[in-house]
């Protein structure tokens, strides 16, 4: 079957790539534009490792198809750092120790970031239920938590 | 978090605060490369063919097919590694099935292909012709007379004749008599439990990338607890030298033991040598679940004696884990760990290792002990309640001390059982009043730990930076534990030092990262290979003063005369000797190796509220506290982490968590 040519735009920058038909989004990322950054970990959208956002939404890239990526704006873990500047959600994770392994990491920062632009102000209990999608198997999910909710503080108050 | 306060022994500076860990920024921004995130020229992809089937005869493999397709560059199966050497016969044939496969998952060939695509196509024609075999996944089934057995003749001698073949081993522990105990006791309870099999669940799969050229030179990239074990293992499989295999760990998205083996390298090695180019291997979680380690299932009897006072007069467990389809189920562990926290007059344990049809058990979190744990603290438990008494207090009537001799063998010295169990009684959590349907449990925790060979070299660089190689994967912040200690010694700031994962070829050999051994074991070699830069640092200092090296001293990241005596010179520090080391005889580094021993033993205490549901059963944890002998916390962030993993892991294998 021949391979189908997608435009698209990656972290902001104009992007190409040929994929197979039924080549993930996540396979076109990791394989055919070398960003790693998104991991996967199952395959069937279960533990969010390979969040990015497609047009500001929020999803597992494991589950679309790379073709489906025509025209959108997709957002990885690769530009969510401005430049040497690291998003406060970057700098909360190491402040407070919120990774063990790091392989989690990503997509839950990716997922972290959507919430906060969804909802700013958001409770711990609304905290849990957006992050009930990305599975962390070192931390017991605490320090992520108190990250992201220290990183809604101060990103209120900067405002 | 309350600290302890009055048990330090030395004031530090580096040690016991939370600086960022090293790898850190590149965690957070997704530079960091995991086992599967890297490629090499030329690199092809290799998938496993697994068995269908639970127990079965392999009559034949037809590899043409696949062999043919275009795009194939390498099929493998076990015929082509021949005989090997037997320590790692059972390893080999878990990688790629011999006569038979054992479990359903397991691996019976793999290909090599330019694609996925082309690969997943060539699994496809490669053709297996099945006996198919009569199966055993449970423990106790599998010890049946009628049982099917997976290796006939592979027991040992310490198994009695009559018993199944598919009993492996047994072990016994303890002293005194427990029937001379059993009969001063006032009530004896004895239970029998089941435990099933979870997955350590790590979220990175498998994964690596290996080469190999028509030299012999091999080169292997892949996520492990501990590549040096990776390489000799292949090396053995291999048949190679193991000079000529280097490995290198990658970063490592969790292993929790499960990571402590070999299951796609050997067969990435094989096919690339066969096809001549790189190949790459990455498990898909299907094949994670069906094929990987998960911990062993468990069937325990614990018979406990105790007066009405809550005293133990005796104590028995008889305890059968399943370790999969090999030998080596964690059973002598839990055997050894299941009454480590009391001091018991009369005691015994029997463990009995058991193989069925389930994919080869890997170590989990303090191998075999959590399972026993859960057996014995629960008899504790309705024991103290069947006689009205505080669950805590019968733990401390009975717990271990300096002095005790374990119910393993060895004699305790400075331990901290009682000590935990004395802060679950202080704490706040102990008292708290609980809810309607909620409920409140307490259990003790035993792990060895241990130490192992281990290397590290500490280089100092012209411009007083350092640099530390160790060699065990860093799996949760041993970067940052490890650039600490070395820091603190030196008298430097922590942000001066970095210390990497070095490859096989850059160090001696050391140990898996695995039984809490690395911040023990690599954070002795850490600070010892300081001490051996210091040494060489005052040496300098010495020469470039004209003194003697005795009366050199290194204080605060600087060499000082040691007294009045010693001459009156300005104090060098760290970077002005390392300034001149061209002239005063060449580079400075440290090196320590050792085959690392004294680890202390740890023991926790948790205590935890449940609620349940009465209409719907369902259960739900509200408040959990972890009181644990950690010793110094070196980077306290990550002690607290590790505590909190391990409880969710534990809540996890209670409530949620079952592999069938």
């Amino acid at each position: 079957m021949p391979q189908i040519h997608v435009t698209t735009s990656v972290n902001g920058d104009p992007t190409e790539f040929l994929c197979e038909p039924d080549e993930t989004l996540l396979d076109v990322l990791r394989d055919r534009l070398g960003l790693t950054g998104s991991k996967e970990g199952c395959g069937t959208g279960d533990c969010g490792a390979c969040s990015v956002t497609v047009n500001g939404r929020l999803v597992c890239s494991c589950l679309m198809l790379g073709a489906e990526a025509e025209g959108a704006e997709i957002a990885t873990i690769e530009g969510m750092a401005d430049g040497e500047t690291l998003h406060p959600l970057q700098k909360k994770f190491l402040e407070h120790a919120a990774l063990q392994c790091g392989i989690c990491t990503p997509g839950i920062l990716v997922a972290a970031k959507a919430l906060l632009e969804h909802n700013p102000t958001p409770t711990e209990e609304e905290t849990r239920y957006w992050l009930a999608g990305n599975l962390c198997r070192c931390t017991g999910y605490d320090k992520i938590i108190r990250a992201v909710m220290d990183t809604a503080d101060e990103m209120r108050r900067a405002n | 978090m309350a600290l302890d306060k009055g048990h330090d022994t030395r004031q530090f500076k580096v040690v016991g605060t939370r600086p960022v860990r090293p790898d850190g920024i590149d965690k957070v921004t997704g530079r960091a490369r995991f086992g599967a995130d890297i490629t090499a020229p030329g690199m092809l992809q290799g998938l496993v063919l697994r068995s269908p089937h639970a127990h079965a005869r392999i009559r034949s493999i037809d590899t043409s097919a696949a062999e043919a397709l275009p795009g194939v560059h390498a099929v493998a199966t076990r015929a082509d590694f021949g005989e090997v050497p037997e320590d790692v016969a059972d390893i080999v044939d878990n990688c790629l099935a011999g006569e038979k496969a054992l479990y359903d998952g397991h691996a019976v060939a793999a290909v090599a292909a330019s694609s996925n695509t082309i690969a997943r196509r060539a699994l496809k024609l490669l053709k297996v012709e099945w006996e198919a075999l009569p199966h055993v996944t449970d423990v106790d089934a599998a010890m049946g007379s009628d049982a099917p057995v997976l290796h006939e003749g592979r027991s040992d001698e310490t198994v009695p004749a009559g018993m199944s073949g598919n009993v492996m081993s047994r072990y016994e522990f303890g002293h005194g008599d427990v029937e001379t105990g059993f009969a001063a006791a006032d009530r004896v309870v004895e239970r029998t439990f089941k435990t099933a099999a979870t997955h350590q669940g790590y979220i990175e799969p498998h994964a690596c990338l290996a080469q190999m050229g028509p030299d012999g030179q091999a080169d292997l990239w892949c996520c492990t607890q501990g590549h040096y074990m990776v390489r000799n293992t292949c090396a053995a499989i291999m048949g190679m030298e193991i000079g000529q295999l280097r490995v290198t760990a990658s970063e490592i998205g969790g292993g929790f033991g499960g990571k402590t083996t070999v299951f796609l390298e050997p067969v990435a090695l094989m096919l690339a040598k066969k096809a001549g180019r790189p190949v790459k291997m990455v498990m898909s979680r299907e094949e994670v679940l069906r094929a990987t380690g998960p911990t062993a299932s468990t069937s325990i009897d614990v018979k406990i004696g105790m007066k009405t006072d809550g005293k133990i007069t005796a104590a028995r467990a008889e305890l059968r884990y399943q370790g999969g389809a090999y030998p080596g189920s964690p059973v002598e562990f839990g055997a050894m760990s299941a009454f480590a926290p009391y001091d018991l007059e009369h005691v015994q344990t029997v463990g009995w290792d058991v193989v069925t049809n389930r994919p080869k058990q890997a170590a989990y979190r303090a191998p075999g002990a959590p399972m026993s744990a859960f057996a014995v603290e629960s008899v504790v438990d309705e024991l103290a309640k069947g006689f009205g008494l505080d669950p805590l207090d019968v733990r401390l009537l009975n717990a271990a001390e300096e002095g005790t001799r374990s119910s393993y063998g060895p004699t305790y010295q400075q331990i901290g059982c009682k000590a935990t169990l004395q802060a679950a009684k202080q704490h706040p959590h102990w008292t708290a009043p609980l809810g309607p349907n909620q409920g409140r449990g307490v259990a003790c925790g035993f792990w060895f730990n241990f130490g192992g060979d281990t290397c590290v070299t500490l280089n100092v660089n012209i411009d007083g930076t350092v640099s530390v190689s160790e060699g065990n994967p860093d799996i949760g912040g041993s970067r940052a534990s490890m650039t600490m200690m070395a820091a603190e010694e030196l008298g430097i700031p922590y942000e001066q030092v970095r210390t990497i994962v070095a490859d096989t070829a850059s160090l001696g050999q050391n140990e898996v990262t695995d039984g809490s051994r690395v911040t023990f074991a690599v954070g002795l070699a850490t600070i010892e290979a300081a001490r051996d830069a210091i040494r060489v640092m005052c040496a300098r200092a010495a020469k470039i003063w004209g003194i003697d090296e005795e009366a050199v001293t290194w204080e605060d990241g600087h060499a000082m005369p040691s007294g009045p005596n010693a001459g009156e010179f300005e104090p060098m520090s760290l970077a002005e000797i390392a300034a001149v080391a061209s002239n005063t005889g060449g580079p400075i580094a440290g090196h320590y190796e050792v085959n690392a021993e004294g680890a202390g033993v740890s023991f926790a205490t948790h205590i935890c509220d449940t609620e349940v549901d009465p209409e719907t059963g369902s259960a739900r944890v509200t408040r959990y506290t972890v009181l644990q002998d950690a010793g110094k916390a070196v980077h306290p962030s990550y002690v607290e982490g590790q505590f909190q993993g391990g409880a969710v892991q534990g809540i996890g294998w209670a409530l949620n968590e079952e592999y069938i």
